[in-house]
């Protein structure tokens, strides 16, 4: 029983850190849960933005629809393909991390899409969208024309006008001759799905044979004016529906690594807290024994 | 009851108005428009300004939209409204400040550089240092 003391200490000792030890982690778990459940209602608010921003995007996926039925005087340079030597890339990411791999698989995507590019002799032009994404490709090395990032959770067209430009008089002025844009496309909460998809040239749809007969709109002022401006709030759209599912993606990731990270935390207090009582029960024992040694020595 | 047309009113952002009307006002480009059931398909932009749905005889509901596209086909008219005021000067300073943060997020990898040098160099001390605790533990 020599060692006895220190036995006893040692066992207070471990309890003791073993004690800071949970609440440490309990103030950790708070911490996730919260932002879990913040997560979870910014992604249903998000979802609903998505859900209003489909009308628009269709309506004018109508209309260009009929217009290529209406065989126009005009044929617009964003519906006719050329040779491709250089394309340009919108890659939207998430501003904020703690997402899980979400940016990470939009990445690797989008290096595995590039490297089939290059090795094709096509050049690339990037225009990140979000902070993760400017980051990422200042880090990696890429020719980044233009950037946007800090959107915020409700990202407005607005902000959106500026980075969609550049791309889009780069295809005027024969910089690039083909335009995409990757995210994450939001299939439900719990999958993601990384897409690469064309903006430009616009693919005219298939040839719809009930609407043969010759017929074209009335433009006003000319042809020309008015498919400018349609067809750059059509790209406009396309894009900033991109980054509204890119939003919803991102609120959908992070409150599922937040609830695994609560979930993680809550068996780690659990081993900890049996770990905790083995200790004391074991302080007990000890002290006990020392008390009936004791007893029996006098 | 009188001939109507289909309103769909729409921005990027949100569906605004979709229903039948009787007719529909709205400031083209080239000045105000009437459109009335089997208008001749049509397409134009707008400028700001209102545009008047008229429901029936005496129900109107006024809209305003910030320039848009107004699409006229014989039985629908479709309204697509911008959310932001456009103009060719302001879409053209909207692109150049978008370069613009490009070329400073180039600029700015040196400084970046450095930062994740750092971080690296940082992260190595970390673990000597806990090298170094795990070796004296181990030796008491």
């Amino acid at each position: 029983m020599l060692s006895s003391p220190t036995w006893k200490q040692d066992n207070m000792a471990k309890s003791k850190e073993i004690r800071t030890k949970i609440s440490s982690i309990k103030s950790t778990q708070k911490i996730t849960r919260a932002m879990e459940m913040v997560a979870a209602s910014k992604m249903r608010r998000a979802q609903e933005r998505m859900r209003k921003s489909r009308p628009y995007a269709e309506k004018i996926r109508t209309v260009i629809g009929h217009l290529a039925h209406a065989h126009p005087e005009y044929k617009h340079p964003y519906m006719i393909g050329r040779p491709v030597k250089r394309i340009g890339l919108i890659i939207i990411s998430s501003d904020r991390g703690l997402c899980g791999g979400l940016n990470t698989n939009l990445f690797r995507t989008t290096l595995a899409a590039m490297k089939r590019w290059r090795n094709t002799g096509i050049e690339m032009d990037l225009c990140t969208v979000g902070n993760k994404s400017s980051l990422f490709f200042r880090r990696f090395g890429g020719n980044i024309v233009a950037q946007t990032a800090h959107l915020g959770d409700a990202p407005s067209l607005e902000s959106l006008i500026g980075t969609v430009r550049v791309m889009l008089d780069a295809y005027d002025n024969g910089t690039i001759d083909q335009l995409y844009v990757v995210f994450n496309r939001f299939i439900n909460t719990m999958s993601q799905s990384v897409q690469v998809q064309q903006l430009l040239p616009i693919s005219a749809d298939e040839q719809d044979t009930k609407l043969q007969h010759h017929w074209d709109y009335i433009y006003e002022p000319n042809s020309q004016e008015v498919l400018d401006g349609l067809l750059m709030r059509y790209i406009e759209s396309l894009v900033y529906q991109a980054v509204v599912e890119n939003n919803a993606c991102e609120q959908a990731a992070r409150m599922v690594a937040m609830k695994s990270a609560s979930d993680n935390a809550g068996g780690l207090i659990e081993e900890l807290q049996l770990a905790y009582n083995k200790a004391r029960q074991s302080a007990i024992t000890q002290e006990l024994s020392e008390i009936v040694a004791g007893a029996a020595a006098v | 009851m009188a001939m109507t047309i289909h309103v769909d009113i729409v921005s990027a952002e949100a569906q605004i108005f979709s229903g039948l009307a009787e007719m529909v006002v709205a400031p083209a480009i080239q000045g105000d428009v009437g459109i009335l059931p089997r208008h001749a398909p049509f397409l134009t932009p707008l400028r700001p300004g209102e545009v008047r749905v008229k429901i029936s005889r005496d129900q109107e509901e006024p809209f305003y939209v910030s320039g848009g596209m107004l699409e006229v086909q014989p039985h629908v008219v479709t309204i697509l409204s911008d959310t932001a005021i456009r103009a060719h000067d302001l879409d053209e300073e909207a692109a150049m400040a978008a370069k613009q943060r490009a070329e400073k997020l180039l600029q700015d990898r040196q400084a970046a550089f450095d930062y994740a040098r750092a971080q690296a160099e940082l992260a190595e001390a970390v673990a000597q240092l806990r090298a170094i605790e795990r070796l004296r533990k181990i030796r008491r």
